[in-house]
Parts: structure tokens; sequence; C-alpha cells
């Protein structure tokens, strides 16, 4: 069992690891910029460590800094968190150097996952269903490139092998654009990720954001905690995110979910993972995996009734899987809202001072956030303030509880995209479920 | 018992890190407590204590570190890094600067070691040395205040 663990993150997802560390008695210890030391995690954490100036770059991706901080709390190990280091495999590896253990998979996982091409690769080993496409990097032949095309059929997609996340790609709908436009995503890839390598896959028209959340021991052993479906999205940002995905024959569910598992144990994946799919027309289409707990693991904590972050912390001390697959039963469902600190029209960050908070709060509504009347919201990272949960044994029962904590919540004094979530709890489609990962946007410009 | 005794009582508890004297004395007993009777998160802070806990929150938490004014340290030199404070470039060496001392801009007042190297920090401005505020071999985080040049 882990003994003192540093966060290395801010906000929200501190707060969560910060509590699961609590649960589970281990110290605390939160590192932050000179623009958070109000952070409620900081304040309730067991030491805290001022790491840096405000830019992200000096402080929470600084990793010297990190890794000095482990060394004068003699932490033992390190949470990452999402975003910021959380993915980085020199990170992971200067820690493990270091003596110290990164809660997560190892370096070469994340290696491994990090490039879009390798990660392939391992899935369609492990029986995964993956997307047609060039199945390797592109090379300078055109005339094998325009077949790779032509046999997976336009529409195409290009994608960095460095990218992922919605970056780093370009659709062609047309053979007499695709050369050109894949000179001007090698440049762009090469500039923003430092590699200019990519790959084609078929490019699906109207599908849905399915991904899978698992678990590994590091020896071997995986299980998965069913799915997600987090197709409301805006800009590749999710908006509203809901376990299980709605309206996917078991059957195929329960497939896809396995192969999951099994290439999780063929890789002897370590620690919590997310594998994303696109689902249309009853298929599975996986495009990359998450090697991080990531924002939306509420909605899957609910229905399984198993804590997410509690199981990061207790494999990375080295403890087995406290659950087995037949122990995992997905029961009701529930909603998760990103309320952002952001202008309604705009969508522009809104920080400053938040007068009043106020979380609703009742039977299946859970919230986490870091907020709290009086604090202050840096303009200096991304706008996620809160994390509105709410869950029923039905989906049109946590739906109904989503519309009512909505109307209590209250956050006073900058502006937030509550209004938005609200619209969208009453939207038409959005309450049948199944819309596919156009449909926010489309509903938005009109 | 006597009120003056309490009030030293009182006084004795303040000035320390005790949270709590319970003093007897024949058949009369009192007991003092720091703070309110609920959990205080108490926060290990490497810097000087912050301003106000969340407003959400009863009296703010008991720091290990002792409080002063923050405007004396706007003559600091402060940490540029997490690491360790030595006050001499060897054990067995003389301290950088003692109180007193006239410092130039540009000469070493101390060191930080973060992950097994040396930083020498330098003084920012010209001065005579006012207080050194970090004990040899403890450690710092970033921003904090090392040593205040008039």
């Amino acid at each position: 069992m882990l003994k003192k663990v540093l966060i290395a993150n801010r906000g929200e997802i501190a707060l969560r690891v910060l509590r699961a560390c609590k649960q589970l008695g281990i110290k605390t210890v939160a590192v932050h910029s000179t623009a958070d030391k109000d952070l409620m995690h900081v304040h309730l954490a067991d030491e805290s460590v001022c790491i840096g100036p405000p830019s992200p770059t000096e402080s929470y991706l600084n990793i010297p800094s990190i890794i000095s901080a482990m060394e004068v709390t003699e932490a033992d190990a390190v949470h990452p968190g999402y975003g910021f280091l959380s993915e980085n495999a020199d990170f992971a590896e200067q820690v493990e150097n270091s003596g110290f253990t990164f809660i997560g998979p190892t370096a070469d996982t994340i290696r491994m996952m990090g490039d879009k091409v390798s990660a392939i690769k391992v899935m369609i080993e492990a029986g995964v269903p993956t997307v047609p496409g060039s199945n390797g990097p592109l090379d300078n032949d055109d005339a094998r490139t325009l077949q790779i095309a032509r046999d997976i059929g336009f529409p195409v997609i290009i994608k960095a092998a460095a990218g992922g996340g919605g970056r780093g790609m370009r659709v062609v709908h047309d053979e007499a654009d695709l050369l050109s436009s894949i000179h001007v995503t090698q440049t762009e890839a090469q500039s923003f990720f430092g590699s200019g390598i990519c790959y084609l896959e078929k490019f699906l028209e109207n599908p849905r954001h399915v991904e899978i959340q698992v678990l590994g021991d590091g020896r071997g052993n995986a299980i998965h905690l069913g799915d997600r479906d987090c197709s409301l999205q805006r800009r590749h940002q999710k908006v509203i995110e809901e376990a299980p995905a709605p309206g996917i024959p078991d059957a195929i569910r329960a497939e896809v979910a396995a192969t999951c598992v099994r290439a999780c144990e063929q890789i002897k994946y370590r620690g919590a993972g997310t594998l994303e799919f696109l689902y249309q027309d009853e298929r599975f289409y996986f495009i990359e995996m998450n090697t991080r707990v990531q924002v939306e693991h509420p909605v899957t904590e609910q229905v399984s009734g198993v804590d997410i972050v509690r199981e990061q912390l207790l494999i990375a001390g080295g403890s087995p899987l406290s659950y087995k697959q037949s122990d995992i039963v997905i029961k009701g469902h529930s909603f998760e809202c990103r309320i952002n600190a952001e202008d309604p029209a705009t969508f522009l960050p809104s920080p400053g001072k938040v007068a009043m908070f106020h979380a609703p709060g009742g039977n299946g509504v859970r919230v986490d956030s870091h907020l709290y009347s009086g604090y202050t919201v840096p303009p200096f990272y991304d706008s996620l303030i809160a994390k509105l949960i709410c869950s029923g044994d039905t989906r049109e029962e946590a739906l109904k509880r989503m519309e009512i904590a909505l109307d209590e919540m209250l956050i006073d004094g900058i502006s937030s995209n509550i209004a938005l979530h609200k619209d969208l709890a009453r939207d038409s489609e959005f309450r049948k479920g199944g819309v596919n990962i156009h449909y926010l946007e489309k509903k938005l410009k009109l | 018992m006597d009120i003056r005794k309490v009030k030293k009582l009182i006084e004795l508890l303040e000035a320390s890190d005790i949270a709590e004297i319970e003093i007897k004395e024949g058949e009369e007993s009192v007991r003092i407590s720091r703070g309110s009777s609920s959990v205080q998160p108490q926060a290990v802070t490497y810097q000087m204590p912050q301003a106000a806990a969340p407003a959400a929150a009863p009296a703010p938490a008991a720091a290990a570190t002792p409080s002063a004014a923050p405007a004396a340290y706007a003559n600091a030199v402060k940490s540029p890094m997490v690491g360790t404070f030595y006050s001499s470039p060897s054990p067995t060496s003389p301290a950088f600067v003692e109180v007193g001392k006239h410092v130039k801009a540009g000469d070493v007042i101390c060191i930080v070691e973060a992950m097994k190297m040396m930083n020498q920090i330098e003084a920012d401005h010209a001065g005579v040395v006012e207080a050194i505020l970090v004990k040899d071999g403890e450690p710092v985080e970033f921003d904090q205040p090392l040593i205040v040049i008039a």
C-alpha cells in the first residue's frame, strides 16, 4: 500500500485524488503553482509545495520541479491526474528511474499507446475491431498511398500518428485532394507534435463516440467496467457523457468489451485505461487508447459501483485487482455534465471570482468540483470547474434528476455553461438517446 | 483557579505549537484547546501561512511555521525552485552570508539543491543581510522567501 502520494495536478481531479487517498489512509502532498495556492485540495492536503509560477510549462508540466517536490516531501508515488503529464512517457520514466512509483502504466505502454500507429497494431493483434485504414504509416510512394485510399473508400481521414484527442486530422472527400492534403497534414504534424508521420483511416460520417473503461494489474490480469457514450461534443471537447451507452445490443457490447480485456491482458496493462471507439451501424471501430483516468470516470463509478481512483492507488501499491469480471454488474444509468467557466455565447473562458457557489444535492446527485464561494478561477488553465453527475435506475430517471439538479445549481460571479446543459437536458433528440458526434455542433449552429 | 493563571496559560498556548493544555490543581482543573472543536485541516506548508482559508472553513489551520508580517519580506530573495536550502557550500565550510553582512548584486548567498544538483542562488540587489528565513537543510518551495537583504 502506498504511504504518501504527490498529486501532480490541479482543480477537480486533484481533489478527487486527494479524497481517494484519504479514504485509503494515504498521506497527500499537493503541488501547485503560485496562482493555485487557494485550491481546495491544497488547503486539505497534509502537505503542499509551491512548484512554480502560473504558467503550466513552469509548474504542472515542470518535471524537475515535481520530482524535486517528491524528494523533499519523501512521497513514494505520484498521481498525474488527466492532461498535463499523465500521458508523458518521459515523465513516467524519470519518476520510476528516481525510485518513485508512477500511478499509471509503464513508460513503454504509454509510448505504445501514444503512437497511434503502434496502438492500432496492438489492437489488431488482440482482435479489437479497428477502422479500415492504411494500418501503418504513409510513405513517399504516392501510387501506394492512392491505392490504399481507394481500397478504404472515400471519404478518408488523414491522422497524425503523434496526435490524438481530435488534433492533427484532416478529412478528404475527393481523390484529387488526397496527396496535397496529406502533405499539409504532415507539415502541421511535424510542427505541432514533432513527428510528421501520418496514417489513413476510413472516415465514418455519423458515428457515435463510445468508450470502454478497463483496469489492469500489470501482471496480465484485466477487467472492463462497461462502456460510456461521449458523443455530445463541441470541437472535440466532450460536453455530456453517459454510462452505459444507450441502444447498443448487449451481445455486441459484451463482445467488444471482451476484446479490450484481451488486449490489456496481452500487453500486461497496469492501471486504469480507456479504449475509445467510433460506433456506427452496430459496429465498433477502435480509434485510440487513453492510458490515464478520464474526466468522465464518475459515470462508470456510479453504474458499476467501482471506485476507479481507489483502484488506481491499490494497483500502484502492488495489490491485485479488487474485482473479477463476474463481480462487475452494470446497474442503472448515469450522466455527467461538464460545467465550464465560459461565456455562454462565445464559449470563451470566463475566469474570475465565484461570489457564490451552491451545489445541488439529493439522491442520485453527485458534484465533483473544487469550487467554493469566494474562490477565484484563475485564467491560466482549462475552464472545467465542476462535474454534475446524476444517476438513476433508468436513463429517464437519471435525466430527470439532471434537469432538477441543473435548476438548483448556482455559480454566481462568473459565466458558466449551465444554461447550455439545461437546454441539452430538454433536447428531444438527446433525450431519445444515441445522437452522433456531429449533433451538438449542428444544433449550436442553428 | 486564578484568572491570571488562566490568562498565562492561554498566552503559553498561543506562543507555542501546543494544541491543548490541561492543568489540575487539587480539585480544580482547566483545559484550554486551540481553535474550534471541529477537525482542523492541518496543512503543513513550506511557505509562510497563506491568507484566508476558504470562506466555508473555520479558523485557519495551525501551520508548522511561525507567522510574521508578509510585508517584511518585500526585500527577500526568493527561491526559484523546489529543493533543499543550504546556507554554506559544504557541511564543513562557513555560511555564505550571515546577518549584517554587506552583499553586492550577484554575490552567492545560499544554495538550493534539487535532484542532486547544487544551484547557487545570487543576491538580486545590493544591501545588508537582515534575516535568514530558512534553516540549513530545510526543504523550500518555489517563490519561498529565503534571505532578506535590506
